[in-house]
């Protein structure tokens, strides 16, 4: 698959594939297209050439009801509280996981729940970000760079949940640019390098 | 193993309303300023041009239907602005919905808090202009199913020009031409209604109007926005 960014071809010959029950971890330097590439994988940005299978082959739109996006911007509204923020998406998704309060509480930002986002700090909103993986309970999550302004112990709450998520039979991909997976029997890094730019 | 799930689409529209008045709640200032904007306007014009009867109500649904026109497409290029930049949009398109449904259901809600509070203190305006109580009701009607036109011309435009840089100067090009037959037809109602003549084709006309934007302009908002995000 090859994909372009105006003139600028990001991706060049790449080919990928997550497996249920894996975690695969795209590693590489800013620029490199991680953030591209799980791009293409939600359907956000179209490839100028080769194809992305979802699910064996479904429809884009069906396909989409069974993943999730966690982009680098995180779509919380500031004049809304935690809670507002998730059960509107929880809505939106007609999420069938975690109830809003229960998500809050399992990444530990249910003491902010009623506190407008505005007020939040960047690893509270990170978090309440990603307590929407929890509330919409799909087969598989597209995160970038989720552990964006997270300290050790929030990192590893949602190393847990991604734990959880993939032993359950779902499947993640992820961008960090850089997560040792030694410690994670079912990461596997996949290292993009430097784009012929 | 974790089941599909297929969201119905009406739970997600109440969503996008809901939400969206929420945060018209919290943000006054946004659902004030184009009602300030068109009570301005709409009480300039007496001032200026002095308070004889028979002007004022010869220019009185005009002037109140170009203030009406001028505040919706004041807050237009704001519409997807905010859910551009702090990433909503994304979330929008992969909810795994039919796109254009779920805009139309946002533009809506703009609607709600931008055109129909403006319908709602038209009466007020109307007194200055010394339009019989009868014709309040049409103007009324027009303005409501006027604005609701101009919402969605207006959300068109917005999702055309969002990707461009200086897009506010390109949606007035592209818009204004489109809304003149809304105001021509809107303002032409509301004379219509007090000269005591027969409205309901000109409200008609607008009706069908309305019904024609809400289920088509959505059809090119989706793609339009698809390609700004991309």
């Amino acid at each position: 698959m090859c994909v372009e960014r105006g003139d600028i071809t990001v991706l060049d010959r790449v080919s990928l594939q997550v497996a249920a029950g894996e975690v695969v971890v795209l590693r590489g330097p800013n620029g490199s297209g991680k953030t591209t590439l799980l791009r293409v994988a939600a359907g956000l940005t179209m490839p100028v050439e080769g194809e992305v299978r979802r699910f064996g082959g479904t429809e884009v739109a069906v396909a989409q009801q069974r993943m999730l996006w966690c982009g680098h911007q995180t779509g919380l509204k500031d004049e809304l509280t935690a809670r507002e923020n998730l059960a509107w998406f929880r809505r939106l998704r007609a999420g069938a996981g975690l109830d809003v309060d229960a998500a809050l509480a399992h990444l530990q930002v249910a003491d902010c729940a009623d506190r407008p986002v505005a007020t939040l700090s960047a690893g509270q909103r990170r978090r309440t970000a990603l307590a929407r993986l929890l509330v919409a309970n799909v087969a598989v999550w597209l995160l970038d760079e989720p552990f964006t302004n997270l300290d050790d112990h929030s990192t590893a709450i949602v190393h847990n949940c991604i734990d959880a998520h993939v032993a359950s039979g779902g499947g993640c991909l992820l961008a960090a640019h850089q997560l040792s997976v030694d410690s994670h029997p079912r990461y596997r890094a996949v290292d993009i390098g430097v784009s012929h730019g | 193993m974790v089941k599909p799930v297929s969201a119905p689409f009406g739970s997600a529209a109440i969503a996008i309303v809901h939400r969206e008045l929420l945060l018209a709640m919290r943000r006054v200032g946004d659902l004030t300023t184009p009602l300030v904007f068109f009570a301005v306007i709409c009480t300039l014009f007496p001032l200026a041009l002095g308070p004889s009867r028979e002007l004022l109500a010869i220019i009185g649904p005009g002037v109140v239907w170009v203030a009406a026109l001028l505040a919706q497409l004041l807050t237009a290029s704001s519409i997807f602005r905010q859910d551009f930049e702090d990433g909503a949009l994304e979330l929008y398109i992969l909810a795994g919905q039919p796109l254009a449904g779920l805009m139309a259901a946002r533009i809506v809600a703009y609607w709600l808090v931008t055109g129909l509070p403006l319908t709602l203190v038209s009466p007020l305006l109307a007194v200055t202009y010394q339009l019989p109580v009868a014709a309040v009701t049409t103007l009324m009607a027009s303005l409501a199913l006027g604005t609701l036109i101009l919402a969605f011309l207006g959300g068109l435009g917005a999702a055309l020009t969002l990707a461009a840089r200086q897009g506010n100067a390109l949606l007035s090009l592209l818009v204004v031409p489109l809304s003149l037959p809304v105001l021509i037809v809107g303002a032409r109602a509301v004379a219509l209604a007090a000269a005591q003549s027969d409205a309901s084709a000109a409200l008609k006309l607008l009706g069908a109007g309305a019904l024609l934007s809400i289920v088509l302009a959505p059809l090119a908002v989706g793609p339009a926005l698809r390609i700004a995000v991309d």
